[in-house]
């Protein structure tokens, strides 16, 4: 078994931030360990602009917003190794990898960060009926499809659900000559960003259908036709108000699901919640000295938030490495009204000021986020407009959180003044 | 002649027959008219080798199941099929249920089923503590098992390809004239002529039967549609869970796959014979038909849907045998549940029906009778290091979540039977199988199949023919 001080799993814009901060935090051996062809992660095939605006103060594509961090850690002594799949990791910290290079091997790590970014939900996760034709793809693999392999997918597309991928698919299929028809959406609002509804579907007046969804697929071998309809307030179908689109397409952006196959074969408590790790103010899980961050943990919107939190679990498992943990008394984090999660889940009293990550559930307009000290507000933070597409976030400073008199706070929306 | 023996169908009954013609001196034809062997009702089926209670003692589907379910363990080592006998159980959920139980009971004794028992309420939830607290007793039959259903009809294939036998993919059958000794089969490129043809068509037995002048029998095909779950719910139960037939239906099952998945349904509706489409209310009825044997399922946990069409006839029994209205034509058709069961018994079935034909059957010296397939997961630390050591490739894993390495992917690409499309890839290795559903790997599988078969990557398939999955460059994606 060989040693290494800290192993980060995934080489996307998560484990390349995290190794960063916790080489410029002194330690050096460091090991990322990437299953694709090259690190950078999804980014690689994100060509569209857009990153790197909080991070960086100016616009990048998803390439050379990784090719930073690929530039910063190649300074280092940080050690990448492509190719290379964790198969198994244990509470011990134990991990089992196979790669072409080095075949099956066994690593001690000191500390561990979880980076393993998410995957997409298919068509088998929300039962779409119909045919079983070739077609439908969901919007990722459409786009390495496009950016990283060089082929187009089809030439009549609709696209099922407004997540950030579908959106932009819509733009880059339209470029790439195809007719995009339409965008659908189940809920009453997009699930994505609002800036790119706005260039994605408006600019190239795509139709976006709010409260649809596609309730047959039809087609003998390849996709011939979706049909579109729309759906009432408990999200079931409508009879009578069926839309036919002829389209040999249909990509699906119906949401992200963070990849914690491996965290839970180690034992690592996962919030129902997130479906990723539950985690302290660092970032840490139930497992001492396995840290996670990035879309493992909970899905972001933006890379520049990914980038920021990984850098905080990076410090977080420098500082386990030199023996140095976070103390005081635990407080839990409770999502209270239209809150759906936090994250982190819980913090140390003593740990410093906290930023606390949240999605609200639906859209909500004048209104404020309320901390709540069992019935007792400590804070409230006003704001213009919240969307689920959008995550939010509240700082509470240390010496909010010294006068905490509960071990609870709960976090929520004011409900609108009727 | 071209052939002595000519099957026409490889699903795993026409694959069967292969098998066990091909171990003997004579020239053996199989026509396909899709692009892969085991992509009917083989690839989409409730992949249990029953026990044999069900079907009418004295009848062909009670003997063929209770001798398929003896002789699936043998087999399956012998082609390394992965098999588990792992049990069935059918629950009596409401009082009239419990004389139907009775029932089965009394008929796998007649039908020669081993071990069957009668259980009570405790002795059932004991076994199975997922069941549902409804539950009032069951029938335990420990001989019932599971299958990797399309494996078992490559595997089955493969061992006839590797004794010379000549399978014809995308040859569909368009008439047939009888000539002096045997027939002249249209297809096509060509017309093939052979002694005797078996009709292993399926779905689509009854049609071609009628162009051999065969109009004895109907086919009805019967849709029925399934739920996939993640392996998360693998462990739901351990044993087959069937439900009493009852007025309300046959009921559906619940069962762990070889693979770990869980398996929940089927439906059952009229159909046509290639439709597999998914309904809502098809789905909708196998959840709520499935919670009643077991509750906690957690279908959220769903990761496929699929629908498979059986071959239902207006005959109660398999129709098997020499056509009675054209000499020579051997029909096997209507083999709807226990076909699968029954498979493994077919080829020693069809070798006694072609003996008493008059085809004099010897056998060869040099026969292939074993098949191995390495699972890159299921080795050893040693045995993997080994491997990569061998070629790099075994060490680099395309499908994340089954854990399927480019070296099994490239490995099935040059077996007897290469798969030439996405899906024939799955399901010879898993890659794609798994809670992402090739979200991740199917653009390198696309590629990997492209470059080991010299093809264009917009000329790998989806599945079937026409089921294209790229239609060209993208603008200067030549550099790409």
């Amino acid at each position: 078994m060989t040693t290494h001080e800290l192993v980060i799993i995934g080489g996307g814009p998560a484990g390349l931030a995290a190794a960063l901060s916790a080489w410029e935090q002194g330690v050096r051996d460091i090991l990322i360990l990437e299953r694709d062809k090259e690190a950078g992660g999804i980014l690689n095939q994100c060509i569209h602009n857009g990153f790197g605006l909080h991070r960086f103060q100016e616009e990048l594509t998803g390439p050379e917003y990784a090719g930073r961090y690929l530039d910063l850690v190649g300074k280092t002594g940080v050690q990448i190794r492509t190719d290379t799949m964790v198969l198994d990791l244990d509470e011990r910290r134990v991990l089992h990898t196979i790669s072409p290079q080095y075949g099956y091997e066994a690593i001690q790590a000191g500390a561990v960060v979880l980076a393993m970014g998410c995957r997409e939900r298919t068509r088998g996760a929300i039962s779409i009926p119909g045919a079983r034709c070739s077609g439908i793809f969901t919007a990722g693999a459409a786009q390495r499809f496009l950016n990283i392999e060089g082929y187009m997918v089809g030439k009549r597309v609709v696209i099922l659900g407004s997540g950030d991928i579908g959106l932009i698919m819509a733009r880059r299929m339209t470029l790439e000559g195809a007719k995009v028809l339409a965008c659908v959406e189940l809920m009453p609002y997009s699930g994505g960003l609002n800036r790119n509804i706005v260039q994605c579907l408006n600019d190239f007046d795509i139709p976006l259908y709010l409260s649809h969804t596609v309730t047959d697929i039809r087609g003998k071998d390849r996709l011939a036709q979706v049909v579109v309809s729309q759906v009432d307030e408990t999200r079931a179908p409508i009879a009578g108000t069926e839309m036919v689109f002829d389209c040999d397409t249909l990509l699906l952006s119906v949401g992200l699901l963070p990849e914690n196959e491996l965290s839970r074969q180690a034992g690592v408590v996962i919030d129902r919640r997130t479906n990723g790790p539950v985690v302290w103010e660092n970032r840490e899980t139930s497992i001492p000295g396995v840290f996670a961050c990035g879309n493992v943990l909970h899905v972001h919107d933006l890379v520049d938030y990914v980038s920021a939190e990984s850098e905080a679990a990076g410090r977080a498992a420098a500082a386990f490495l030199q023996g140095k943990s976070p103390e005081g008394p635990e407080l839990k984090l409770e999502p209270g009204f239209d809150v759906g999660y936090t994250v982190p889940q819980h913090v140390h009293k003593g740990a410093g000021d906290v930023e606390i990550f949240f999605r609200v559930r639906s859209v909500r307009r004048n209104t404020a986020i309320r901390v709540r000290d069992g019935q007792t507000q400590i804070a409230r933070f006003r704001r213009e407009h919240m969307a689920p597409g959008e995550m939010e976030t509240i700082k509470l400073p240390r010496v909010l959180l010294d006068r905490v008199q509960g071990d609870t706070l709960t976090i929520e929306i004011e409900e609108a003044e009727a | 002649m071209d052939f002595d023996v000519l099957i026409i169908g490889c699903g795993v009954i026409g694959a069967a027959c292969a098998e066990a013609l091909a171990a003997y001196d004579l020239r053996l034809g199989i026509l396909e008219a899709d692009n892969d062997v085991a992509n009917g009702t083989t690839k989409a089926n409730s992949a249990i080798i029953h026990a044999g209670y069900d079907p009418a003692p004295g009848t062909i589907m009670a003997r063929l199941n209770v001798a398929g379910n003896a002789r699936a363990e043998a087999l399956c080592r012998r082609l390394d099929v992965p098999f588990r006998r792992i049990g069935s159980l059918v629950l009596a959920l409401e009082e009239a249920d419990l004389p139907t139980l009775r029932t089965l009971y009394e008929r796998g004794l007649a039908n020669g089923v081993p071990e069957l028992k009668l259980l009570s309420r405790e002795e059932t939830l004991a076994l199975e503590p997922n069941a549902s607290p409804e539950v009032l007793g069951s029938l335990y039959a420990p001989s019932a098992g599971i299958v990797n259903p399309w494996e078992l009809c490559y595997a089955l294939a493969e061992t006839a390809v590797r004794n010379g036998a000549s399978l014809m993919l995308e040859t569909p059958v368009l008439g047939a004239s009888p000539i002096e000794g045997g027939w002249a089969v249209k297809t096509p490129e060509r017309t093939i002529t052979s002694r005797f043809v078996l009709n292993c068509a399926g779905t689509r037995a009854d049609a071609v039967a009628r162009l051999f002048g065969d109009d004895s029998f109907t086919i009805l095909p019967s849709k029925g549609e399934y739920y996939l779950l993640d392996k998360s719910e693998g462990t739901r139960v351990g044993h087959v869970i069937f439900q009493c037939p009852s007025k309300a239906g046959k009921g559906v099952l619940v069962a762990p796959t070889v693979h770990g998945n869980l398996l929940v349904g089927p439906s059952a509706d009229e159909s046509e014979p290639t439709d597999t489409a998914n309904t809502a209310r098809g789905m909708a009825l196998v959840r709520s038909r499935a919670v009643r044997s077991v509750p906690s399922i957690a279908f959220r946990e769903n990761i496929r849907n699929f629908a498979g069409v059986r071959a239902n006839s207006d005959c109660p029994d398999f129709i098997l045998g020499p056509s009675k209205k054209a000499p020579g034509l051997i029909n096997l058709a209507g083999m709807r549940s226990p076909g699968l069961s029954a498979a493994p018994a077919v080829g020693e079935e069809i070798l006694s029906i072609l003996a008493g034909q008059g085809l004099a059957l010897h056998k060869k010296t040099d026969v292939v009778t074993t098949r191995r397939r390495v699972r890159f997961h299921e080795l050893s630390e040693a045995e993997k290091n080994e491997m990569v050591e061998r070629d790099p490739r075994w060490g680099r894993i395309i499908c994340r979540c089954e854990t399927v390495t480019e070296g099994e992917i490239v490995e099935a690409l040059h077996t007897p039977i290469p798969p030439r499309s996405v899906n024939g890839v799955k399901r010879r290795v898993g890659a794609g199988m798994g809670r992402c559903q090739g979200g991740f790997c199917g653009p390198r599988v696309q590629e990997i199949i492209a470059r080991e078969l010299g093809l264009d990557q917009t000329q790998v398939l989806m599945d079937w023919p026409g089921t294209w999955v790229l239609c060209g460059r993208t603008k200067g994606g030549e550099q790409a």
